[in-house]
């Protein structure tokens, strides 16, 4: 069993919160999703419910489509050429592929694999969305770049040299300042591709408990490598496995203790990824 | 000899040989610096660069010629710069891997080595001609405008792609539309990039003599340009004239030095400014 593996504190808590009330609305609708690169697909026939807050793991071995099919929620994949998504994706009941992707994307807000801030001043970065979507009032700005560092648990370290450059920051503090980014612009879904990918343990651990706290509020979609981090930090975990078919979704606890397909059991057992 | 040595011994000769090419470069530049700065710097002083040439242009200063140059190469990138910038960021952002990208980067690519007396006659016989702007100030400014565009697309298409697509992916997932993107992160990130291509079209500019031979130039002007439909002295051609038009062209030998003198050090001016500029810009900025 996967947990034999968990160190026991990280158990304890994990198991803690596989323990949570796990029924909620769904917030994002998939069904029959397909995805082409070109004459590639990389996705095949995805449809799944994510529930409304808590946090959501999407997992599986590399190239199997997890990070498509995150970038398909906030239609992220349009500003790669030759990319074409079929089939439905509700946004609390809405179509996406009707909606304006401006708009989408203001309420599905997302925090890239590596830590991107942009080569402005702290609070620049923290205020970019609010300012594109029109908020100039200082002290409306102010409030929302505290709000949102506060949030990423960014603003103890931060609140004295805002006007610093974020590339002053170290990469665990940027990746931070990226949540604390996305939060401003008070998205409802938050999608994290890999966000601990390029840290150490120590800062990972942080993005984890910030986003643990996040979780409250709104709802969470992260792809992760990581088993354990999975098993930490998600209420629900859905897997793929290679061609982009998602052979297993339901709450962790059930994923992780009996999965029913057999090559997730190899590939949550750590036989291959 | 052993295998060892004679690889050591090839080896000395390849650096011996790219060091004295690399070293011959600098050499040229120092023999073209002494002599500019040996012969003309008996013409300069203060009176040359603030006087109006007499006697037939045999004494004085060239400060009409110093102005000229100054108006044509201000007039050629006010009118340049946006167009080229316009047309980079559409080709970067807007257009790119479309068809029409590598059509039109065909055709940039061969505006770039079109012959500059080809963009001269090109201005006389639109610019002058149909468009009857006449000899003038504007005529010139539109043709060295034509002449440094391709150098000014093609540095700000480079600057542009090389701002990394982090920064637009981030931008675009917090809601920014594309041009709220372009104009707010890659644009300011573009920015020491596209500053060298247009310094690079200004010294272009500023030196060219056969674009505004036919557009702009005046031979001699006993007052400045009054207007942009006005000719004008401008110092390449000044120099073009006094060496060859002159029938004391040997008497103008010292001015003519001291003409190129100050041409050259108003272009190396130029890109050392944007050097010095670039350098600080970026400092501030790690990717």
């Amino acid at each position: 069993m996967v947990t034999g593996t968990v160190e026991s504190g990280s158990l304890q808590t994990a198991i803690e919160w596989m323990e949570r009330d796990t029924d909620a609305e769904p917030v994002i609708e998939v069904e029959g999703l397909n995805f082409y690169y070109g004459r590639d697909r990389t996705l095949s026939d995805v449809s799944v419910s994510i529930p409304q807050h808590g946090v959501t793991a999407i997992m599986g071995p590399s190239g199997c489509g997890k990070s498509t099919f995150l970038r398909t929620l906030n239609r992220m994949y349009e500003v790669i050429p030759g990319a074409r998504a079929e089939g439905t994706v509700l946004f609390a009941g809405e179509d996406i592929f009707k909606l304006d992707p401006v708009t989408l994307r203001r309420r599905i807000g997302m925090v890239f694999q590596r830590p991107n801030p942009f080569p402005k001043s702290i609070y620049d970065n923290v205020a970019y969305g609010p300012r594109v979507h029109g908020i100039r009032r200082r002290s409306v700005l102010d409030g929302l770049v505290e709000e949102s560092l506060i949030r990423a648990a960014l603003w103890d370290e931060v609140k004295n040299e805002l006007k610093k450059s974020a590339f002053s920051l170290s990469g665990g503090q940027q990746q931070r300042l990226c949540i604390a980014r996305a939060l401003a612009v008070r998205p409802q879904v938050l999608l994290m591709d890999e966000p601990c990918s390029s840290l150490d343990p120590k800062a990972s651990s942080q993005i984890e408990a910030t986003t643990r706290e996040l979780a409250a509020e709104l709802t969470v979609v992260i792809v992760t490598h990581n088993l354990h981090q999975a098993a930490r930090v998600s209420d629900h975990v859905g897997v793929f496995l290679s061609g982009g078919v998602l052979a297993e979704f339901g709450p962790t606890k059930k994923v992780f203790e009996a999965p029913r397909h057999p090559d997730v059991q190899d590939y949550l057992a750590g036989r291959f990824g | 000899m052993t295998e060892r040595r004679r690889r050591r011994i090839t080896q000395a000769i390849a650096f011996c040989l790219l060091g004295s090419a690399g070293l011959s470069v600098l050499l040229t530049l120092a023999i073209i610096l002494y002599f500019m700065t040996a012969q003309g710097s008996r013409a300069v002083s203060w009176e040359f660069l603030t006087e109006f040439p007499r006697k037939g242009m045999t004494e004085g200063g060239i400060y009409p010629a110093i102005v000229g140059s100054f108006c044509l190469a201000t007039g050629a990138i006010v009118i340049s710069f946006p167009l080229a910038v316009s047309s980079a960021i559409w080709l970067s952002e807007y257009a790119r891997g479309s068809l029409w990208v590598r059509v039109i980067r065909v055709g940039v690519n061969t505006l770039a080595g079109v012959p500059s007396i080809v963009f001269g006659l090109l201005g006389l016989a639109f610019f002058v001609g149909v468009l009857k702007l006449g000899v003038s100030v504007l005529a010139g400014a539109l043709t060295l405008a034509l002449l440094i565009l391709p150098i000014i697309i093609r540095a700000s298409e480079e600057a542009l792609r090389a701002v990394p697509t982090s920064f637009r992916e981030g931008a675009l997932a917090l809601g920014a539309t594309q041009w709220q993107t372009v104009r707010t992160i890659v644009l300011p990130a573009a920015l020491p990039g596209i500053l060298t291509g247009a310094i690079l079209g200004v010294s272009r500019a500023v030196g060219e003599t056969a674009p505004i031979m036919f557009t702009a130039a005046a031979f001699y002007m006993a007052r400045l340009p009054r207007s942009p439909f006005d000719k004008v002295m401008a110092l390449p051609y000044h120099v073009f004239v006094m060496a060859t038009e002159n029938p004391n062209y040997w008497r103008t030998k010292d001015l003519q030095f001291g003409t190129t003198l100050v041409l050259l050090a108003l272009v190396l001016s130029l890109n050392l400014g944007v050097v010095v500029w670039r350098t600080g810009l970026r400092r501030r900025k790690r990717w």
